[in-house]
């Protein structure tokens, strides 16, 4: 959106300073802006669409993976982002609402604390993240889980690891005597005989799900292998979406600027509306990755 | 219904006089208070649900509330309910493709026979 600049003397012709050229009136200008905003809107989301469709098949085939994988992530944390993103919308649709009346000072405050729910949103997502780093719960090769207690999955687990960890092709996982409850006694045998490498064998306790035959006195666990998948397909659908949230809080840095220098009004609004919009999108999507990663039980 | 956005030229600093002009459609705070807390407790109603277990249904459930959640922040913080019917078409539209997309493809993916365990390869194998 071509902007002349508030106050500067204009040659020859009377208009609006907000208007360009090639648009007739301000109606259309505006028009105009939304349709196209829209229209990038709906690129994106079959960008995420494309993610949505990995998830799907993979989950349609793999259901037990999901089932598995989906206990390593906390979903409070993620509840807490999803209040924190529609909070965020929120201030985001009253801080249009606030250009729209010209309210002045109360458009800076709202677009300030859009920026700043999507910071907090940022900073979980960092600490989740940082946790799964901590216990090598990352995507592909680089999955090297090591959690020292079977059972505590992601809360409570102590920050020492195993030696060797990293060198190895084996996680040296080591139960202690007191969890060996909760973990089967015996491998079986068909990780004896895997050829699968250990790298995509969850820690032991974790990844496992009951048999169809396993009772509570007699339980065995299922080993479910590839796990490592579910972490790819979570780091790369809630990384695109947090750089997203990034990319919206540049843009809304950059309203808060514009908004210091007076340029909105009842008059031009625009691009606070059309921020909006892509704010809320980033809103949408997270509304549909939080229960498809977080809640899958 | 397009916004009707004819104001006349003004000076963005000097508004006083000439914050009752036309903006378009404005959707009142107290609408958007109201849509806001709906969402925050479907947020939460979403989490609850998991606290039910319903085997499969769970995950309809989950899309089906996160689908409502999603019509409200268009509808009404989009703007979309007074917004020129347009611009709902492109957000349907771009749903649609992403539908007929997942669906075609689970469609195919589903079926394939699931993958084989080893202890059942050797199985196959004799048949």
């Amino acid at each position: 959106m071509p902007d002349t600049g508030v106050g500067e003397p204009h040659a020859a012709h009377e208009h609006p300073p907000h208007l360009a050229h090639h648009f007739e009136t301000p109606a259309q200008q505006f028009a105009s802006g939304k349709l196209g905003m829209w229209l990038f809107l709906a690129t994106e989301i079959l960008l995420f669409g494309g993610l949505f469709c990995a998830y799907a098949v993979y989950r349609a085939n793999h259901p037990e993976i999901f089932d598995v994988g989906h206990r390593f992530l906390n979903k409070y944390l993620g509840g807490v982002n999803t209040l924190v993103l529609i909070l965020s919308s929120f201030t985001m649709a009253t801080a249009v609402y606030c250009a729209q009346r010209s309210l002045q000072k109360e458009l800076r405050v709202c677009l300030a604390l859009t920026l700043l729910g999507g910071g907090i949103f940022m900073a979980i997502k960092y600490v989740e993240y940082h946790d799964k780093w901590k216990h090598g719960l990352l995507w592909g090769t680089r999955y090297e889980p090591h959690m020292d207690e079977p059972g505590h999955a992601h809360d409570q687990v102590k920050s020492e690891h195993t030696s060797g960890v990293g060198g190895s092709a084996e996680p040296s996982i080591q139960a202690p005597a007191t969890a060996a409850a909760s973990a089967p006694a015996t491998q079986t045998a068909a990780d004896e005989r895997s050829t699968i490498a250990p790298a995509t064998i969850g820690p032991r306790g974790l990844t496992e799900l009951p048999d169809e035959e396993s009772t509570a006195e007699h339980p065995t666990p299922r080993q479910v292998h590839n796990v490592h998948i579910f972490f790819g397909i979570y780091f790369v659908m809630t990384g695109l979406h947090g750089l997203h949230v990034l990319a919206g809080m540049a843009v809304i840095v950059w309203l808060l600027i514009r908004a210091h220098r007076g340029h909105f009004g009842a008059a031009y609004f625009a691009p606070v509306d059309l921020g909006g919009l892509y704010w809320h999108l980033v809103d949408m999507i997270w509304i549909f990755l939080f229960p498809m990663l977080y809640l899958i039980r | 219904m397009i916004d009707d956005y004819s104001a006349p030229a003004t000076q963005q600093t000097t508004t006083s006089n000439h914050s009752a002009h036309v903006a378009g459609h404005i959707v009142p705070v107290r609408v958007l208070l109201t849509v806001c807390l709906v969402l925050l407790v479907l947020t939460l109603t979403t989490v609850a649900a998991t606290w039910v277990d319903l085997d499969g249904l769970n995950l309809w459930i989950a899309l089906a509330i996160a689908t409502l959640k999603a019509s409200l922040v268009a509808l009404y913080f989009m703007h979309l309910r007074y917004d020129s019917p347009f611009n709902a078409f492109v957000l349907i539209t771009a749903l649609v493709f992403v539908m007929i997309f997942v669906g075609l493809a689970l469609m195919d993916t589903l079926e394939y026979q699931p993958t084989i365990e080893w202890q059942e390869a050797s199985a196959l194998q004799r048949r």
